[in-house]
């Protein structure tokens, strides 16, 4: 027996994964009834190959990159991994003073926890640097951290977008600062592609992350955007493939509906993303007004993604929150990250200042290709019940034993 | 009002089934929804740390029993959620269990647990957040009285009979349960798990103390009480030998005594008393540990509380006998208001290893009346040895 609700669902999650666009599906359904290994000799090996390094001109262009600066890689976690890990080492390499790391305290797990693993297990360096209460990096703390030791430093990464509150992070000034001193940045633009203009070689990072799964592409594919003067070390050594920085069997129908995700969201985000944030802000507006005691967490307008609403309910569980709303069809996210399914208040909400209760209160509501006004809509009609059943529970579950 | 046959009248009631991961809370889930109610599956998560609680597939509180419940959620077709209990958990159950083995008594965390989380925390989030009930997969039956009121009976299944663990309810609690398993043995409910597709199935039963990860109860409790020498003394004073820590020891516990000199008349000897601020340990033979009269504090009551004696059966300990007495309940100085009642009880029969810390069920057959906490035990001098 299944529990389906009867009205259909009000997907507000876009930021953790997309639909895939039909057009993707039909090309990649295509695709898996084909048989070829991109790296074969042979006219099937031939077409195979053809296929994959169309794509990777398509995303080339879209991203504005050259065709020889994308790695496929199995996903955004990878393309992350391979970044750090491998701009780390092959600096290292070069230079065994370059131990420093510098990031922002709000990027994600993807890049936190590696840069956790490289202190902890290869001698790095890392320090996370302050952001404002929107969560935006402090700058100024970055040039003092860079002016500490500019030699030291092996590698930079700030993210394009924080994944959680949707703010814009001052990436032009993290490379300017960071291209006096030589020093690579690398740049996790997962949420930021489709909903922001993506220009490689005008941001002028060593190296970005995206992946497809966001972007109405599918799971399991994404790429490192690599500078070509960029030297990494692979994670996995193997069959050579992609510059052999990144070996493994191309996956073909990944790669190709992988492109053609990204060509479908950049060339419709000049529309999109002005209706995305009509829509965001209209949510917002909503919320606010039905829940006068709810806050916003980021900047307002365009400082942030066109697609992100994240809300704090003071007193409120998010969990007890995103239950009752899920119970109605609207899902939406806490925005933290779970062991066993238990909720740790989220570090980016934490680094903005907030308190552990504040950061627990939370509801981050995103928007994507999908989204129609009428979800928003329902949201505004359910949030203030929401909020004030949770509210009850929430004040029981705190209170002393009866 | 929820009582009348028991939910079974309505067509469907918002219900959160507790789903701990092992095969009793699935099968309960299960038959919650076959019986019409609209069930959503809750997983507790009761440490911040899983790991640091049991491991395998021996306890309540791992990773991988979170994931079993989710799994079993899928099967039942219901929505699942982790509710993140572990502040009050460790407020409520495990210091708890620390400071009443510090006053030298023997606390039943699982009884901690049902008053305090299961039908406590959690079945008063269910009820703010807009649900009826909470069901968990406890083998005890609900029988609606005849004057409205629920009765906890025992389950039909004697050897996995867990009202001892719930009588410390109160009506209030139990006319928001559900207990769909106390018609029910465990072979059956394990056939039924397996007929259901329920991967947990074959999983093993839990046991122990699932927040001590290695079920070495005595090693945990000196790692937080630290350990503290006392004497091991016989009933006349005598100093039979040392310990490192009276937590170690359980009123009724014959082995790990550790003792050099054995009893002068060579029979096994028993902790017969703690004493919590000198640490002392009293032993003696059998003969001595029989008690036959308890006094039992807080008492709390399934229904209306007794006023006069009445006869009763009482279990002293989780899978105890059943023990027939008579029961009174009295302030401990009649007069002065305020005072909390207790409960007097004279066994008609003496019992040995009567913990205090324990908790005393009483029962009229298979009814559950109530429970309080033992106190102190006493032995009446003409009471056969």
């Amino acid at each position: 027996m299944s529990a389906a609700p009867e009205a259909p669902v009000a997907y507000l999650d876009h930021a953790a994964t997309t639909s895939v666009y039909p057009e993707v599906i039909e090309v990649m359904a295509r695709l898996m009834g084909s048989v070829g290994n991109a790296s074969s000799l042979h006219g099937s090996g031939r077409t195979a190959r053809r296929v994959v390094e169309e794509s990777r001109e398509t995303l080339a262009a879209v991203v504005n990159a050259r065709p020889s600066e994308v790695v496929f890689t199995s996903g955004g976690t990878e393309a992350d991994n391979l970044a750090i890990k491998g701009l780390f080492w092959s600096r290292r390499r070069e230079d065994p003073r370059r131990t420093r790391i510098l990031a922002s305290s709000v990027e994600h797990h993807a890049v936190l926890d590696p840069l956790h693993w490289l202190s902890a297990e290869a001698g790095a360096d890392v320090e996370l640097l302050p952001v404002d209460a929107d969560a935006r990096l402090d700058v100024e703390a970055l040039r003092a951290a860079i002016d500490t030791d500019p030699a030291g430093l092996a590698l930079i990464t700030v993210m394009l977008a924080n994944n959680e509150v949707g703010t814009l992070e001052p990436l032009d000034e993290v490379v300017a600062l960071a291209s006096a001193h030589g020093i690579p940045v690398h740049t996790d633009a997962v949420q930021a592609v489709g909903q922001l203009p993506i220009d490689f070689a005008a941001i002028g990072v060593d190296a970005m992350t995206i992946t497809g799964h966001k972007i109405g592409g599918p799971f399991g594919v994404g790429a490192l955007l690599l500078r070509r003067d960029a030297t990494v070390v692979p994670l996995l050594h193997g069959g050579g493939q992609e510059r052999d920085v990144r070996s493994g069997t191309s996956d073909v129908p990944a790669i190709v509906g992988l492109a053609a995700a990204a060509e479908l969201s950049v060339k419709r985000m000049p529309e999109r993303a002005p209706y995305l944030s009509g829509l965001r802000d209209r949510l917002i507006d909503g919320v606010l007004e039905a829940v006068p005691d709810a806050q916003l967490n980021g900047p307002e307008g365009d400082g942030r993604l066109p697609g992100n609403a994240h809300l704090s309910f003071p007193g409120c569980e998010g969990d007890s929150l995103l239950m009752l709303l899920d119970a109605q069809g609207i899902e939406c996210s806490t925005g933290s990250a779970c062991s066993a399914g238990v909720p740790q208040a989220s570090h980016v909400l934490l680094a903005m200042g907030r308190d552990d209760a504040t950061a627990r209160s939370s509801l981050r509501f995103s928007l994507g290709h999908s989204s129609v006004p009428a979800d928003v809509d329902r949201v505004i009609t359910a949030i203030a019940p929401a909020v004030r059943r949770a509210c009850s529970a929430g004040s029981v579950s705190t209170e002393s034993p009866r | 009002m929820l009582c009348g046959k028991r939910f079974d009248g309505v067509s469907s009631v918002k219900v959160i089934a507790a789903l701990s991961g092992g095969v009793d809370s699935a099968v309960a889930a299960a038959r919650a929804v076959e019986a019409g109610h609209d069930v959503t599956g809750v997983h507790l998560a009761l440490s911040r740390n899983p790991a640091s609680y049991r491991t395998g597939s021996r306890g309540c509180c791992t990773i991988e029993d979170a994931g079993d419940a989710r799994r079993a959620a899928d099967v039942i077709g219901i929505p699942f959620y982790v509710w993140d209990l572990s502040e009050r958990f460790h407020a409520d159950v495990v210091e708890d269990f620390i400071a009443e083995y510090a006053d030298g008594r023997t606390p039943n965390p699982c009884v901690r647990c049902n008053e305090r989380i299961k039908f406590a925390a959690v079945l008063d989030k269910a009820l703010a957040l807009g649900f009826d009930a909470v069901a968990t997969g406890h083998y005890a039956r609900l029988v609606s009285g005849v004057d409205g009121e629920v009765e906890l009976h025992r389950s039909v299944d004697p050897s996995k009979d867990q009202s001892y663990v719930l009588g410390v309810l109160t009506q209030d609690q139990l006319a928001h349960s559900l207990f769909p398993l106390g018609g029910s043995t465990k072979p059956e409910v394990r056939a039924e798990a397996a007929a259901r597709g329920l991967a947990v199935a074959a999983k093993p039963d839990s046991h122990d103390i699932c927040f001590i990860s290695d079920g070495d109860t005595a090693g945990w409790l000196r790692g937080r009480l630290g350990a503290s020498t006392g004497e091991i003394v016989d009933s006349s004073g005598e100093v039979l030998g040392t310990h490192e820590g009276s937590f170690g020891f359980t009123v009724g516990q014959r082995r790990g005594l550790r003792l050099d000199r054995p009893a002068p008349d060579g029979r096994p000897r028993y902790v017969l008393d703690i004493e919590p601020v000198t640490g002392r340990v009293t032993v003696g033979s059998r003969a001595e540990l029989r008690v036959d009269s308890l006094v039992a504090a807080t008492p709390r009551w399934c229904g209306a509380a007794p006023v006069n004696a009445f006869s009763c059966t009482v279990q002293l300990r989780a899978h105890g006998e059943q023990l027939p007495a008579t029961a009174r309940v009295r302030c401990e100085s009649a007069e002065v208001a305020g005072v909390p009642p207790v409960v007097h009880i004279d066994l008609e029969e003496p019992a040995s290893g009567v913990a205090p810390g324990q908790a005393a069920v009483l029962y009229d057959g298979t009814r559950v009346l109530g429970c309080a906490t033992i106190a102190r035990t006493s032995r009446s001098a003409d009471a056969p040895a």
